[in-house]
């Protein structure tokens, strides 16, 4: 990232280290401490997990609160290397395109816990008796709940970079190295913030999820918040759970204070428009930073450095450029013959191995049975997100339309959306248990419990960003009650709602597999259901199952995307997006 | 400036250089036809025309942004291949990193160059002089006005120095009072010989801004874009603008631009040479109606002057003309030596009600605009008196590429649907005669 901007003002300015820099420094060390401490656990043996399990002390809770964070930042990290590389390669290369974009789509819609099967064994294989590799399974898991939406935005942004900028670095003589740090990636930069995010919410939920995974004979147990729960969970110790709940609200408040919010206010520069709006976003953090005087002059070599990282003599290999000034010939037709052919028998070689795989221990029946589950999932997520929906709409519009008390609410809906859900899981199953509910009805608005705020917080944006003028013309015309809901602010809020729900609905999926099923100590529920199944499949180490369920459910998943919901958000943009 | 010696090299040389574009149909779409062009050291040139009449496409051929697909290029004697050097170009959106500090920007060509970062910074800050900008290095380009943001422009193109200099239609995004501060300050340093630069290569279709700071002017003809015409100006700087050589010169431009090169548009030959394949630009019927209900007035009283019209209204003279064409497609007025004439339909136009100009309106697109008299014939003979926008498209497209066959049917819509000929659906993209106005209820 490009710091080199601050280097202007730093040089018209004494390098006499003022009060602020004091408090920024034992941040800075303070970061880097904690970073290497938990580093270190990291490359322990395996062994001293067991040694040292799970306790139940709060006392404990900061340090498990601290490796989690790391594994969010690993992840994060990770995400943002790989959305670079992906994107860049799928907008450049038009043959690589044909490929990345539709492997993109489906692997967003591959359950994240899905991942986690597989992975952890893989991973464990990989650095056999060390806590590295259980670690890597779970930043594996959270990398895929980041990075395919980072990747997708990215991958727009580069190709819809304005002509007249696309011209102009062309025309300056810009390598394809230095257009591509000048130009897409500040271009993409406020989209990918805004995802990185959304996946950062969606990211807590998994790695909680993963820090306590059984995958057959496989038990790993990574000290962490998530792993804590679990453990309280085993002991039906619910205070346990409450406190474990309080540090992860600290936690994402100190990481929204601390990380994102900082960024959010620097990257405001790199929105596209021509002109400023009325109000940027702010961070203390960042202005404390920007207060500092010493040591802004510190990060002069970290600018010189970017600098000279971004002006690096590299050139893209020539497949990846853009046709520049050529005229634009037909791509060669035998090399596009060879390409499909590669594609082709990798495509036909993967489908024979799986089909071999699957059906040595499948039978058709069992295809029947996935299915069937899978209708149902999908019947619990179609109520819920129908009942989410008749709650929060006619909430988010009420509160939308009071600038004042949205601007209250609108960060509160934001943090419950991140916060996550699963942590309150056993709050819900042991009242369950303790009123004999019926597992099949009551496990499904776990679900969407921590989905649903994505409606609640776009409908809030979406009423507040309702034109006054419409509202007033329709007051003045007279329009009250159901006309007033259906021709006016139903429409108005359309779009927003489409998008809350889209996301509603994939996290639902998502957290299927963790709430179709639960225990309370050694009282095991389970809902029928695809994410039951895969549940199942997973804890008795059933790999072809696992894989049926996760195809299943890729299966409906980008189907009812495909056929519901992008019609309707295609409906929206054109017809009810205001401005 | 005019050092003979200097004269003798020529900087970029056009030889025959056409270029075409893929059509809808898949044929191509010639938009430079056989141009020749040759910038020696020492000359501002303007190249002057319509939209459509590929000026910036020319201009993107010496930028090195497009590649001719016949034809010679060359810059220095070189072939160009990619951006050469020493050219560099003024976007007429700035085109302006937005995250970027007007140092930041103006100091990007250079360091593309690979110029040490001293260097970069003293010639950065020395354009940044020159160009007025002291004091902004460290803004935003968001937070400067347009003017200013085109200072940034020129700063950017300047601190290369280049050899020469390409401006694409550099002030049409800016304000009138803008616009000609920049002009005048670009001319003075111009005069000066205070800009690094040796030609100035500028693309516009407003002609007074070419008589004031070119030394020649080519008029492009449209649809295919050819050199219609090319002028001297040897006028003095700095230019009056309200010397009679300098009036006589924008009359002059004006006429120029009002001809068709090969086939004048007259009364009788508009439909000859214009048959379902014609362009329609979109202009609003509304428009239409105001102009025809001015030209008809005091103190116009059907006949005006090209160029104060344009000064009254306050529009570019590609604008006026764009209206006038479609008045003249429409037998409501013709151009006639630089003027604008109202017709006898014009005139009765002018005084008739709301429903009574909608019914002559549609008798003029019926008779005048061959698509229209298509589409009516196919709704009237089809039994279910609808069709899709497709069929029509699909023609279109046999004539026009898919940008203008969607700007056409635009056009022949919202026509269409002032004049109550047909009614269309957005939704379903049908035409239809059902009563217009009254599917509302249940669309």
């Amino acid at each position: 990232m490009t710091l080199q901007d601050l280097r202007i003002a730093v040089l018209t300015r004494a390098p006499r280290p003022n009060v602020w820099d004091l408090v920024a420094l034992i941040l800075v060390i303070g970061a880097m401490v904690l970073i290497v401490y938990g580093g270190e656990q990291t490359t322990l043996p395996l062994s001293a997990l067991e040694t040292a399990p799970v306790s139940l002390d709060p006392v404990h809770l900061p340090v498990y609160a601290l490796r989690t964070t790391l594994r969010m930042l690993l992840a994060i990290v990770c995400s943002t290397v790989f959305t670079f590389i992906y994107a860049a390669v799928a907008a450049k290369s038009r043959r690589a395109e044909m490929v990345l974009i539709p492997l993109l789509d489906i692997l967003q819609s591959v359950p994240i816990l899905g991942f986690l099967t597989f992975t952890v064994v893989f991973f464990l294989n990989l650095f056999p008796g060390r806590v590295l590799g259980a670690e890597l399974a779970c930043v594996f898991a959270i990398f895929t709940s980041q990075a395919w939406n980072m990747t997708f935005s990215m991958y727009q942004s580069m190709r819809n970079v304005p002509k007249d900028l696309d011209e102009a670095s062309k025309s300056f003589h810009l390598s394809g190295w230095q257009r591509f740090w000048r130009l897409d990636v500040p271009f993409a930069m406020p989209g990918l913030i805004w995802n990185a995010m959304m996946s950062m919410s969606g990211g807590w939920f998994f790695v909680v999820a993963s820090e306590a995974i059984t995958v057959g004979n496989t038990t790993v147990t990574l000290p962490g918040v998530g792993s804590y729960v679990a453990t309280a969970i085993e002991k039906r110790d619910l205070a346990a759970i409450g406190y474990a709940i309080l540090t992860m609200l600290l936690v994402i408040i100190a990481y929204d204070q601390f990380l994102f919010r900082p960024i959010v206010a620097w990257a405001d520069k790199f929105r596209f428009e021509q002109t400023a709006s009325g109000d940027a976003p702010t961070s203390w953090m960042l202005d404390l930073f920007r207060r500092t005087r010493a040591l802004r002059s510190l990060t002069l070599p970290f600018a010189t450095l970017n600098r000279a990282f971004s002006n690096l003599n590299i050139v893209w290999p020539k497949s990846f450029r853009l046709p520049a000034a050529t005229v634009a010939g037909p791509p060669s037709r035998v090399i596009d013959a060879l390409w499909f052919a590669i594609v082709g028998i990798s495509t036909g070689y993967a489908a024979y191995k799986a089909y071999v795989y699957l059906s040595a221990s499948l039978q058709p029946s069992d295809i029947y049975v996935a299915l069937s589950d899978g209708l149902i999932t999908l019947l619990r997520v179609v109520v819920l997100i129908a009942l989410a929906t008749l709650i929060w709409v006619p909430i988010g519009v009420w509160i939308g339309l009071r600038p004042k008390l949205a601007e209250r609410v609108q960060p509160l809906a934001q943090f419950l959306a991140a916060f996550p859900a699963n942590l309150a899981f056993p709050v819900f199953v042991f009242i369950i248990v303790r009123y004999g509910l019926n597992s099949n009805i009551w496990l499904s608005p776990l679900m969407i419990l921590g989905t649903q705020w994505y409606i609640l917080f776009n409908v809030i944006a979406g009423a507040s960003a309702f034109p006054s003028d419409l509202r007033e013309a329709a007051s003045s015309l007279h329009l009250e009650g159901w006309r007033w809901w259906i021709k006016v602010i139903l429409p108005g809020i359309f779009p927003y709602y489409i998008t809350g729900a889209i996301t509603a609905s994939g996290g639902s999926w998502n957290a299927s597999i963790v709430a179709e099923v639960a225990s309370w100590g050694d009282t095991h529920l389970s809902a029928t259901g695809l994410g039951a199944y895969i549940a199942r499949a997973t804890e008795a180490g059933d790999f072809p199952r696992v894989v049926l369920g996760i195809a299943i459910m890729c299966v409906l998943v980008t189907l009812f995307n495909r056929l519901f919901w992008r019609p309707l958000y295609a409906f929206g943009e054109r017809r009810l997006r205001l401005g | 400036m005019l050092d003979p010696t200097k004269q003798q090299s020529a900087l970029i040389d056009i030889r025959s250089v056409s270029r075409s574009f893929p059509k809808g149909s898949g044929e191509d779409l010639l938009v430079l036809d056989k141009v020749d062009l040759t910038i020696r050291a020492g000359e501002i040139v303007g190249l002057l025309g319509r939209s459509g009449s590929g000026k910036s496409t020319l201009l993107r051929i010496i930028a090195g942004l497009i590649a001719p697909s016949s034809g010679n290029a060359t810059c220095r004697g070189q072939t160009i291949q990619g951006p050469p050097n020493g050219v560099a170009m003024v976007f007429q959106s700035f085109a302006l990193f937005p995250w970027l500090t007007v140092l930041q920007n103006v100091e990007l060509g250079l360091e593309a160059l690979g110029i040490d970062a001293a260097e970069r910074r003293k010639r950065a800050i020395a354009a940044i002089d020159l160009i007025g900008l002291d004091g902004f290095e460290s803004a935003y380009p968001k937070e400067l006005s347009g003017g200013m943001r085109q200072r940034v422009g020129f700063a950017r193109a300047l601190v290369v120095h280049p050899d020469l200099l390409l401006m694409d239609e550099p002030f049409s995004a800016l304000d009138v009072l803008t616009a000609e501060t920049l002009r005048t300050d670009l001319v003075d340093l111009w005069i000066d010989g205070r800009l690094p630069i040796k030609s100035v290569l500028m693309v516009t279709h407003n002609i007074e801004e070419a008589v004031l700071m070119c030394d020649r002017v080519l008029v492009f003809s449209s649809n295919p874009g050819r050199v219609a015409a090319e002028y001297k100006i040897d006028l003095p700087h700095p230019r009056n603008r309200l010397d009679p050589v300098f009036r006589q010169l924008v009359d002059t431009l004006y006429e120029r631009m009002t001809q068709r090169p090969i086939k004048p548009p007259t009364m009788e030959n508009i439909q000859a040479n214009a048959g379902v394949g014609l362009v329609l630009d979109h202009v609003s019927s509304n428009v239409l109606s105001g102009l025809i209900e001015t030209l008809a007035a005091e103190p116009y009283n059907g006949h005006a002057d090209l160029p104060v019209l344009a000064g009254q209204l306050q529009l570019e003279a590609d604008e006026i003309l764009h209206l006038g064409e479609s008045l003249q497609l429409l037998h409501f007025a013709q151009f006639k030596d630089g003027d604008l004439v109202l017709t006898d339909a014009g005139k009765r136009f002018a005084n008739l009600e709301t429903d009574a100009r909608k019914k002559v309106f549609a008798e003029h697109l019926v008779a005048y605009v061959p698509v229209m008299g298509l589409i009516k014939r196919v709704l009237d003979e089809r039994p279910s008196h609808t069709a899709p926008a497709a069929r029509f498209r699909n023609e279109l497209e046999d004539y026009m590429s898919e940008e203008y066959a969607d700007e056409t049917l635009k056009t022949i819509v919202s026509w269409g649907r002032y004049a109550e000929l047909f009614s269309y659906d957005e939704q379903s993209e049908t035409f239809s005669l059902e009563n217009p106005g009254v599917d509302e209820g249940h669309g």
